[in-house]
């Protein structure tokens, strides 16, 4: 047993029992499992917002486009900053109109603001099969960075088996809580491996960052500036793109229903600005995917990028810490999006679909079940359908940024209607479908997910014009 | 429309205004920015300027904004 694996193992257990831990003195409802009785402060949301979205992504995505594709990867440093800008205005109001009717979940939204639950079950429908992709990615890549991590001793369907069944064991039993504990580990091992590898190869290669640049600009003129080493990933791409996750972002099930247990709107205004200069990071994750191009430039898969170039610069002990940083990087997320799956499952689609007399304990009860269904699909999923990462992505953005029209204009545009807004989730998401399954997308350069979105959004408001505005208004919380 | 929240959307803008549309201006290697080479280091400099504008939106609508944050209207 070498040192790697010791550490592996050791980071993801111990933090397994804290996230049980997590959850011991709380009564398990709905209301403290999902949204966790809406107590939380700033730093706690800001632990959970982040630990949502510094993925194993961040890891091996965001090195290995910038090694394959070069330029196009900016884009994962803009989005960010688009999407804490909208939150600022965006999830305030959610929130008032969230503590008001006591919801938990996006489709409790829609259910609750255009008062119509076929609604409820398909934006629920299509929020899981958005969320199967990005859970598929979390587990693919910690088998990933765990078979490396030790050097082949633990092979990566098993590292996924046992890592992924101590998460569920958390979110099982603390719910929410579990995951926003074990993000503090996370977030602290994820920022040092960050730092030390993206600050440290450019240094130890070229001698620092400046010269690195220079390297690679002399030897691949096209690879820093669009569309880099891509044929189709041109300005056009990037800038729709850039829009289509900025707008998606908050449409994630589980970054909205996050939104639900902040302790108040001003603590999540709050939390919208300070968090973009969680993004400087990734700065550093391009920094290893460019050092590696120059330095192991005949890699078969980009997305080992990172890996390789930890492995072949630094001492072993020092790939284990990589390794368990990067397993419970993707086991916060895969917790969160596990939690909101299996909530959505059960509130949403059984409880409002089929069952609406099912009372809060049933409810519950199902959601708790619904944990291990999706948790075995996902790990279906991840060992025998392997896809490029950030391809994953954008398709799961493609899908919940259908919901944007929805939440928006819902919250500040009294006249829209459920009529307009279903018409819109249908056909934009129709449109996407079409799109990507008959290989026109990028389509005109542009992203397929953004043209749904574009197409979601003028049949929303034209069906809503057309008609008288639905019964049921939510007052206008924040304008 | 309050006062405060207009200021504040008009100060928001200014992230996709430089992050998205200002993009096929800035699609260049040179001049580097601290050996960085032009579009990231224009990237990377309004995606730190962000926090301080959201900071400066935020103060606006504390300013301008009737004190009604809470419950009711």
């Amino acid at each position: 047993m070498n040192a790697a694996l010791v550490i592996i193992l050791a980071t993801v257990i111990f933090s397994s029992l804290l996230g049980i831990y997590a959850g011991r003195k709380l009564k398990m409802n709905l209301e403290n499992w999902t949204v966790g009785g809406r107590r939380f402060g700033i730093v706690i949301i800001w632990l959970l917002m982040a630990g949502e979205i510094y993925t194993t992504f961040t890891f091996l995505g965001a090195s290995g486009w910038a090694y394959s594709k070069g330029a196009p990867t900016f884009y994962i440093l803009i989005y960010g900053a688009l999407a804490y800008t909208l939150s600022f205005f965006i999830l305030p109001a959610l929130w008032k109109v969230g503590k008001r009717y006591g919801l938990h979940t996006q489709p409790d939204y829609f259910i609750k603001r255009y008062n119509s639950r076929p609604l409820g079950v398909i934006v629920a429908l299509i929020g899981v099969f958005s969320i199967i992709p990005y859970l598929q990615l979390q587990l693919a890549g910690l088998g990933f960075i765990v078979e490396v991590a030790s050097n082949g001793s633990i092979n990566s369907n098993l590292a996924i088996i046992i890592s992924f069944l101590l998460t569920c064991a958390f979110v099982y039993t603390s719910g929410i809580r579990g995951a926003a504990w074990v993000a503090i580990i996370k977030d602290v091992m994820m920022i040092l491996a960050v730092g030390i590898v993206g600050i440290g190869v450019p240094y130890i290669y070229f001698g620092g960052f400046g010269k690195m640049f220079q390297a690679l600009i002399d030897q691949k003129p096209h690879h820093l500036i669009l569309p880099g080493a891509t044929a189709h990933m041109d300005v056009l791409w990037v800038m729709s793109t850039v829009l289509l996750t900025g707008f998606g972002f908050y449409m994630w099930p589980h970054v909205f229903g996050s939104a639900f247990s902040a302790k108040s709107d001003k603590i999540i205004k709050r939390n919208a600005i300070i968090m973009p200069f969680y993004q400087i990071p990734i700065l550093l994750v391009f920094m290893v995917g460019f050092t590696a191009l120059l330095v192991i430039p005949d890699l078969k898969n980009g997305d080992m990028a990172f890996l390789a170039l930890v492995n072949k610069t630094y001492p072993s002990w020092f790939m284990g810490f990589v390794g368990a940083a990067g397993a419970v990087t993707a086991m916060v997320p895969s917790a969160i999006l596990v939690l909101f799956a299996s909530t959505l499952l059960a509130k949403n689609v059984y409880q409002t679909g089929f069952n609406p007399r099912a009372g809060q304990k049933t409810v519950m009860r199902l959601s708790r079940f619904m944990v291990l269904v999706i948790t075995t699909l996902a790990l279906i999923f991840a060992v025998f359908v392997p896809n490029e990462l950030v391809n994953l992505l954008i398709l799961g953005y493609d899908g919940v940024c259908q919901f944007f029209p929805g939440v928006v204009l819902g919250l500040f545009w009294p006249k829209v209607t459920k009529s307009g807004v279903f018409s819109g989730i249908v056909v934009g998401t129709g449109i996407v479908i079409f799109l990507i399954l008959s290989h026109q997308d990028p389509f005109l350069g542009m992203n397929a997910g953004f043209i749904g979105l574009l197409v979601n959004s003028l049949i929303t408001i034209f069906v809503s014009l057309i008609q008288k505005p639905s019964s049921i208004k939510i007052e206008q919380a924040a304008v | 429309m309050q006062k405060g929240t207009k200021l504040a959307l008009i100060l928001a803008a200014i992230p996709f205004i430089t992050l998205v549309f200002a993009l096929p201006l800035v699609n260049r290697i040179y001049p580097l920015i601290l050996g960085l080479p032009f579009i990231l280091a224009w990237i990377l400099g309004w995606v730190i300027l962000t926090p301080p504008i959201l900071w400066a939106a935020y103060l606006l609508e504390k300013k301008y904004n009737l004190p009604s944050e809470g419950e009711e209207k």
